[in-house]
Order: C-alpha cells, then sequence, then structure tokens
C-alpha cells in the first residue's frame, strides 16, 4: 500500500462519540427536546398540576391561556396540561416498554436462529416470514380484536409486529460472527452454546440491538398511540397521548386546541427520538465518517495553485506535466499521485508499471478527471490532449473529449459495464453520445465494432446481458466501446487482469492489431512486466505515486537503474526454473526487509 | 419469464397457508368461551354443548383448522351477527374502497418519493438535500391520524376546499371528479410516512449506485451528467427501490385504518375497527386475511416487477 504520506499537518484529532453527536446539530436538539420531555414526564407526580382525571362542566373546553388552565380543559372539563404530562408519561412507558420486549424476544430468536442455523434456524426464521407477510397494523388489530381493547393488549400486540425487525437483524449479524476465531476459541475450551452465546456472541451483537432499538422506539410509540386513538389501547379514564386524540376529534371543529395540543406532543416526542437516533446511527456507522457515501461528481474537483499554459505547440497527442492528484482527507491533502510526467505519440504505446496502491489507476484515471471526487482532487499540473490542456476545460468541454478523443478499457467488465443494458446497447450509446445519429444506425454500428473486436455472431449476442457473456467476451465489448468514436488514445486500465491466461493473451493481441492499424496511442496500465515486454515501446515505473524510471522498453529490461525496477523485472518467473527463480528473487527483496 | 412468474406463484403457497395459521391461532387467543359469550345468558350447559358441536368447537385444533379452511376455499368465510350478512359480501365491497384509497397512496408515495430522493442524492449535502431530508423526518415522525385532522380543520373548515369525509358527496355525487375530490386529502395524508421512507431509500440506493464502477465507464464514454444519473444510474438503483414500494403496499394498507377512521372511508379498515369494538371476530378474521393475501400478491408483482428490471434475477 501507499504509505499515506501528508502534506500538511492533520487536524485529525479523534474526537469521542459524544463529541461528534453533539456537533451535529440536529441530534442535539433531538436529545435536548426528548430529555426535556423525559424529565417532566418523570416528574408528573411532583409537578403542581390538577387531578388530570378531574372533571369541571361547568368550564368544559375552556381555551388556552384560560384563568388556572394554561392549556385549556377538555371536553369534560379536565386541565389539558396535566392530561398531556400525565399522558406522556403512559406513552413512553408503553412504547419503551413495547420496544424493550420487542427487542429482547426479537434478538432471542435472531441469536438463536443465527447460532444454531440448520432446521432451527429455518422453522424460527419461516415463523419470522409470516409475520412480516401481513399489513404491519393488521396483526396487531387482529390480535386486540382477540384479546379485547385494552392498553397493556395493545402493547403486547405492538411487540408482537416488531419482533421480525429485531430477529432478522440480530441474526444476520451472529451469522457472520459465528465463524470468527473467538467463538471457536471459546468451542474449544469446552463453552457450553447457552455460555458462547451470552458470554461471547451477545456482547459484540449489543450494539446492533441498540441501534435497532433506538430507530423503532419513536415508530412504536407513534403505533401504540395510534391504536389507542382508535379506542383498541388506553380506556377511559385512564389516558395516553393517542386517546387524548381520539376522544377530542368530536370537537375538533368547537374546540380545535384539545385535538392539537396532544398531536403534536406526539409528533415532537416521535421527532426528537428519530432524530436522536439517526444521530446516532450516523456516529455509529463509519461509512458516513468516512465520506465513503459521498457523491461522486461528474469531473474530479480540480484545485490547481499554479495555472499551466492552456495550449502547447507541437505536442504529441498526449503530453502530461507535473501532474499532482491526491484525496482529501478533513483539511488535508493525501497525495497519491506526485509530479508525474510523460508524453505519448501516435501510434506510441506506453506501459505504466507498478504494484497495487503505486498510483497507476489514479493517473489514469486523472487525465479525463475520473478519479471519484470527493474525495479526489487534482492539485497541480496539466495534460494536453492535442496540445490543448483539458483541466483548464469547462466540465461540458471536458465531458465532450472523453470516449470521443480518449477512450477507457477498464479492468474487470463484469463490474465495468451496466449490468441491466444489453451489451450492443451500451455500444450505440458510446456512439450516440458523440454522434448525431439514428438509434438503429447507432446499432448497426455496434454491431460492426462487436465484428472488428472479433466477437462472432455479433447479431446473437447484441442483445446478451453483461453477466451471460465470458470474461474475454466481456473484455472485447469493453474494447469496442472504447473504440466508438475512433479516439486518438486509449488508456487501458489492467485490461487483462481478471482474465485467465491465454485469454489475456489474445486481447493483448487484440488492442497491438487496433494499434497498428488505426495509428492509436495506447497508454497500459499494469503490474506485470510480462505484458510491458510483450506491447510496450515504452515504459514508466510508479512507486508511491512517483515515475521512479522511464525510458526504451528493452533497455530498461536489460539494464534497470533503480532497484524496484530490478525486483519488479525479476518477479516475471520463466517457465522450467523451479527453484531458480527464489534463489535469484530472494536476495532482490533481503536487501529493503526492515 | 412465466416460469419464473409460476415459480414465484407456487411459492406464495406456503406463505398465505402460514398466514391462515397465524390468524387462525390468534383467533384462539380469545380469553373464556365463544360459545358462552356467543349465548350471553342463554348459555345453559346443553346449548354451550350444543353450539360447540354445530362450530365444531368440540373437535382439535388441527380439526377445526382443516375445516375452517376448507369452508374458506369455498367462500364461506362465516357470517357477521352483527351485520347479519356474510363476512366475504361485507368484506369484498369494504375491500374496494380500500383499494382506492391503498392504490392511490401506493401512487404518490411511489412518484413523490422517487423524485425526492433522487433530487436529494444528486444534490447531496446542498439545499435541496437538506429539505428534502427535513420533511422525511417531519414525516416519518408525523402521526398520519393527527395530521388527517390538521388537514380537515385547514383544507375542509378553514378553507372549504374539500370535503371532510367520505368517498361520495350524500347528495348528487357518485362520479370519478367527485371521487378525486374526496380523495385527495385522506391518499394524500396516507402516504405521508411511505413518500419518506420511499424517499430516504430512493436517496441512499442512488449514492451506492452513484459509486459503482460502471457509472464511471457511463462517464468515461462522454455521456452528459444526466444520462448518467436518469439513465444509468437511476435504473440500477429502482432494482433496490421497487421491493421497497413493495414493502409500503403493506404499510398503506395498515395505515388506512387510521385515515378511514379519520376521513369516514367506507373501507375495509373503519370496518375493522368498528368490528373490534363489537367484538366480530369472524368479520374481523375475514378482513385480515384478505388483506394478507392481497399484501403477499402485490409483493408478488413486486418480485416480477424486480426481475423483469434485473436480468440475473430471473436465473
Amino acid at each position: 500500500m501507499t504509505p499515506s504520506v501528508t502534506t500538511q499537518p492533520s487536524p485529525n484529532r479523534r474526537r469521542s462519540n459524544w463529541q461528534l453527536l453533539m456537533a451535529n446539530r440536529l441530534a442535539a436538539a433531538g436529545l435536548f427536546i426528548f430529555g426535556f420531555i423525559l424529565l417532566v414526564a418523570i416528574l408528573a407526580p411532583v409537578l403542581p398540576m390538577p387531578d388530570p382525571n378531574m372533571t369541571d362542566q361547568p368550564n368544559r373546553l375552556l381555551p388556552p391561556l384560560s384563568q388556572g388552565h394554561l392549556l385549556g380543559t377538555d371536553h369534560l372539563g379536565r386541565d389539558i396540561l396535566s392530561r398531556l404530562v400525565w399522558g406522556t408519561q403512559i406513552s413512553l412507558i408503553v412504547g419503551i416498554s413495547a420496544t424493550a420486549l420487542a427487542a429482547l424476544f426479537g434478538s432471542l430468536i435472531g441469536l438463536v436462529a443465527g447460532y444454531a442455523r440448520g432446521v432451527t434456524d429455518s422453522v424460527l426464521m419461516r415463523f419470522v416470514d409470516m409475520l412480516m407477510a401481513f399489513p404491519y397494523i393488521l396483526l396487531a388489530i387482529a390480535i386486540v380484536a382477540a384479546l379485547g381493547p385494552g392498553l397493556l393488549n395493545a402493547l403486547y400486540a405492538i411487540a408482537l409486529v416488531n419482533i421480525p425487525f429485531f430477529a432478522r437483524n440480530i441474526r444476520g449479524v451472529t451469522v457472520s460472527i459465528r465463524n470468527r476465531e473467538f467463538v471457536d476459541a471459546a468451542r474449544l475450551s469446552g463453552k457450553s452454546h447457552a455460555s458462547i452465546l451470552f458470554t461471547e456472541v451477545l456482547p459484540n451483537v449489543l450494539p446492533v440491538i441498540v441501534i435497532t432499538m433506538s430507530t423503532t422506539v419513536g415508530w412504536m410509540i407513534l403505533e401504540t398511540a395510534g391504536l389507542s386513538f382508535l379506542g383498541l389501547g388506553a380506556q377511559p379514564p385512564t389516558a395516553d397521548l393517542g386517546s387524548m386524540l381520539g376522544q377530542a376529534r368530536a370537537q375538533l371543529f368547537t374546540a380545535p386546541h384539545a385535538s392539537i395540543i396532544p398531536g403534536i406532543m406526539i409528533f415532537a416526542l416521535v421527532m426528537s427520538i428519530n432524530l436522536l437516533g439517526d444521530g446516532i446511527r450516523d456516529v455509529l456507522d463509519p461509512r458516513l465518517r468516512s465520506g465513503a457515501l459521498d457523491r461522486p461528481l461528474s469531473v474530479t474537483h480540480i484545485a490547481r495553485q499554479t495555472t499551466p499554459a492552456a495550449t502547447l505547440a507541437d505536442a504529441p497527442v498526449l503530453v502530461v506535466d507535473h501532474l499532482f492528484t491526491g484525496f482529501a482527507n478533513g483539511g488535508a491533502v493525501t497525495p497519491a499521485v506526485r509530479d508525474v510526467s510523460f508524453r505519448l505519440g501516435k501510434g506510441e504505446c506506453l506501459g505504466i508499471i507498478g504494484e497495487s496502491g503505486s498510483g497507476k489507476s489514479v493517473t489514469a484515471l486523472s487525465l479525463m478527471g475520473l478519479v471519484a471526487s470527493p474525495p479526489g482532487v487534482i492539485t497541480s499540473g496539466a495534460v494536453y490532449i492535442g496540445g490543448q490542456d483539458v483541466l483548464s476545460l469547462r466540465e461540458h468541454e471536458l465531458i465532450a473529449l472523453r470516449g470521443a478523443r480518449v477512450a477507457y478499457v477498464f479492468q474487470d467488465p463484469l463490474t465495468t459495464l451496466h449490468p441491466l443494458f444489453p451489451v450492443a446497447t451500451q455500444i450505440a450509446e458510446a456512439v450516440m453520445a458523440h454522434n448525431q445519429v439514428s438509434k438503429r444506425a447507432a446499432h448497426q454500428r455496434a454491431l460492426e465494432l462487436m465484428e472488428t473486436v472479433g466477437i462472432r455472431d455479433a447479431a446473437d449476442r447484441a442483445s446478451a446481458y453483461p453477466h451471460e457473456l465470458s470474461g474475454g467476451q466481456r473484455q472485447r465489448i469493453g474494447i469496442a466501446m472504447a473504440l466508438a468514436n475512433d479516439p486518438d488514445v486509449i488508456i487501458a486500465d489492467e485490461p487483462t487482469t481478471a482474465l485467465d491466461v491465454t485469454v489475456q493473451a489474445r486481447i493483448l493481441e487484440l488492442l497491438q492489431d487496433l494499434r497498428r492499424e488505426r495509428g492509436l496511442a495506447l497508454l497500459l496500465i499494469t503490474h506485470d512486466f510480462g505484458v510491458v515486454a510483450q506491447v510496450c515501446d515504452r515504459v514508466a515505473v510508479m512507486k508511491n505515486g512517483e515515475i521512479v524510471e522511464q525510458g526504451e522498453t528493452a533497455s530498461i529490461l536489460r539494464a534497470p537503474q533503480h532497484d524496484y525496477t530490478k525486483r519488479l523485472i525479476a518477479c516475471v518467473p520463466e517457465l522450467g526454473e523451479g527453484h531458480a527463480f527464489l534463489d535469484r528473487v530472494r536476495p532482490l527483496f533481503e536487501e529493503t526487509r526492515l | 419469464m412465466t416460469a419464473y412468474i409460476g415459480k414465484r406463484l407456487l411459492a406464495a403457497i406456503p406463505v398465505i397457508l402460514g398466514l391462515s395459521i397465524i390468524v387462525f391461532l390468534v383467533m384462539k387467543l380469545i380469553p373464556g368461551d365463544p360459545a358462552q359469550a356467543l349465548l350471553g345468558s342463554y348459555a345453559t350447559p346443553e346449548n354451550v354443548a350444543r353450539i360447540n358441536r354445530a362450530l365444531g368447537l368440540d373437535r382439535s385444533w388441527p380439526e377445526q383448522y382443516v375445516i375452517w379452511v376448507d369452508n374458506l376455499l369455498q367462500g364461506d368465510f362465516g357470517r357477521s351477527y352483527i351485520l347479519n350478512r356474510p363476512v366475504l359480501d361485507e368484506v369484498i365491497e369494504r375491500f374496494g374502497a380500500t383499494l382506492i384509497l391503498a392504490g392511490a397512496s401506493l401512487v404518490i408515495c411511489s412518484i413523490v418519493g422517487i423524485l425526492a430522493g433522487i433530487a436529494s442524492a444528486v444534490r447531496q449535502f446542498g439545499w435541496t438535500d437538506r429539505i428534502v431530508t427535513f420533511f422525511v423526518l417531519v414525516g416519518i415522525s408525523m402521526p398520519a391520524f393527527f395530521l388527517g385532522l390538521v388537514f380537515i380543520l385547514f383544507f375542509a373548515v378553514q378553507w372549504r376546499l374539500l370535503p371532510a369525509s367520505g368517498m361520495y358527496a350524500v347528495y348528487g355525487g357518485g362520479d370519478l371528479a367527485d371521487l378525486l375530490r374526496h380523495l385527495i386529502l385522506p391518499a394524500g395524508t396516507l402516504a405521508i410516512v411511505a413518500t419518506g421512507v420511499v424517499a430516504r431509500l430512493t436517496r441512499a440506493a442512488m449514492l451506492e449506485v452513484l459509486r459503482q464502477d460502471f457509472i464511471r465507464t457511463a462517464r468515461a464514454k462522454g455521456l452528459s451528467e444526466n444520462a448518467v444519473i436518469y439513465r444509468h444510474a437511476f435504473r440500477a438503483a429502482l432494482v433496490s427501490v421497487i421491493p421497497v414500494l413493495g414493502i409500503q403496499a403493506g404499510f398503506v394498507l395498515g395505515g388506512a385504518v387510521y385515515i378511514e377512521t379519520v376521513f369516514q372511508w367506507p373501507g375495509l379498515g373503519q370496518m375493522l375497527v368498528k368490528a373490534v369494538s363489537t367484538r366480530d371476530l369472524l368479520l374481523v378474521q375475514g378482513g385480515v386475511l384478505v388483506a394478507a393475501t392481497v399484501y403477499v400478491l402485490v409483493n408478488l408483482l413486486a418480485d416480477v416487477a424486480q426481475a423483469m428490471l434485473d436480468p440475473r434475477l430471473k436465473a
């Protein structure tokens, strides 16, 4: 791997989870509101409020801000504020209890199913699937119908219908850790299954249980309130927030405040919990912090301090001049490509060779601004295509050059071709991106291209999807797509690495033929000196983001100057060499060992 | 494709059987003696025994289940004693209204949710994204039954724009325009939560897809950003959004219970709530079973749609 050389002192002081959570303003607001509601609900018995169930007929349906009744009174003259606080307490208790019950039984099912696998797993998970096959709330209603309306029965019903969420999540995690080394070790040490499950597996599953609880508790409060609203939960005179709303509904037009106040309370409670839950999930999910889920822009971010000449006279088709590309990491940029320069003429082939992480692919992708950004950023240098610096072009001008003047062939065509479009459509699309032609003409051209790259019965294969073709055929499609607009330069990024050896040779041959016939400039990225020797006129050796040696292939093979080059060359074994290969290679590596 | 559909249909049969077993077992949860409850003050021991024999309650549970399923297959869901008509007739009549409501909500949440999700992903961290994310959060935290009341207060009472309840006007209604006018508020309210969920998952799916290698290939071909996003990325993201839409079908079918109560929509949900409070258990049983079966079929449809979009799934 590339050692991470950082250009600026990194502000990467690790912050605690708590600090991260508080830095998220929405989550902090959620925590504050939820904390306040929780506090008031807990303090309900000691707060100076009237009895929530004390009726006062003469003073019914008083509006908010009335004397002695801050939020007014309901249809029986009861104090709404007092009922609200007590109702919140009940809603919280019921919602949290339902979550705890669902978490307990769901986690237990998930743990046992995931740990035992086999028949136990199948039976338990089929049962869970059946529960999930019901439209969510209808099963709860059926249960309440059977048990009879009531707060406790509503709680059981909501808990039961939420068991599947926990069972599925927990089972997934359990399956992934049941074969880990520490579980094996515990098993070998003679621990019982139950003891392994609770002392080894459970602690590792606990965070998932907590996350699932924090993301479902708001939902469960909402659902229990819903059942009470329908009159199936809390029964008078007990009132949770849902039944307050349900009872006040009859006076919606004459006293809307009696409905709106508990409604807003449910909303505020659930919203604060959801804000907090999202915040907790974001803090605990490392993918969100690393920016791995950021949307890549259409062109790599270009932030050059200097402005190189926009054009270059008498230049060959491709000139790369002191190129620097890095990856933004917090405030700093970790460089991946440093001061890379090379030239490539018509009909020429330049190989860029290096191990993985040496920066050769990032170099290749930088040329047309294809490095995913964020986090990619081109910090310096220029790329001249036909004497014109493409990095100073406008976005749509650069996009217009892609595929037209400079085309790419990527490594693994199974992941680099679109899985859901037939291959001929994908080639035709490349044609239409740069030519005003009809769909039919583009399709015809695609078939011709497929024949050019040696796909027999092209007309039959045209409607095939990438997964229906062999690896070699897929790579031929990739090459056909690159040829679609007669580009000047083809950049082939490890085009044969995913293929087996015989197919590899044929694909290289195809690239060679095309280069000769069409006068293409070929930039070949590889880690294999055998491939370089076979195809390239010149070669540049990359290590840690820099070109350490560059020259004619023959002379570099004959007299490599850099130690790293010597090692790369030595790594190409010869047929029948046997142990001599290891003897030859060993001393080259011994001196570098730390 | 036909073979695939056939295979999925076969796989749905055990699921529907499982549903019927769960519904059957739930009905066995009923505390007390059903015959006693049915007879009330006429519950002499002879009468109880007679009813038990007549209803087959003196047999073992598996026997009772088989008889019950056999009756269901012949279209006999029992009789509602409260409404004094066959359960199936009532359920089918009510279910039509629920399908209109739930179907409209599903259409709304699919279109609005997907569009909002894409807009949000494309302008990640921009203002569009922040606004969508905020509304999604409000949407999934909002009790639909409360929002419905607020809508009635404003749209029906305050501004007198739309009717507050029912499916048709009492006088002179009954045509499509009338139905649509009555449909807007309940369907919109019912769609709120589902729209939030769909938008959230579409956003996540789009962001996931935009990181894939084949998107880089599409860019390397020189496709415009619009083609990259709306043709290549969206097509791939849709494959993972379709099953989410299937699940939302379940949420709107269930959520219809609240919305139908708030808006007096003459559907299955309203019927179920009434049936629970009058303890009309056969009606509850029939309604839940029919709704659950339809939900299974909708999910099957989602599976088929997904396979049509993604040729890799047909294998």
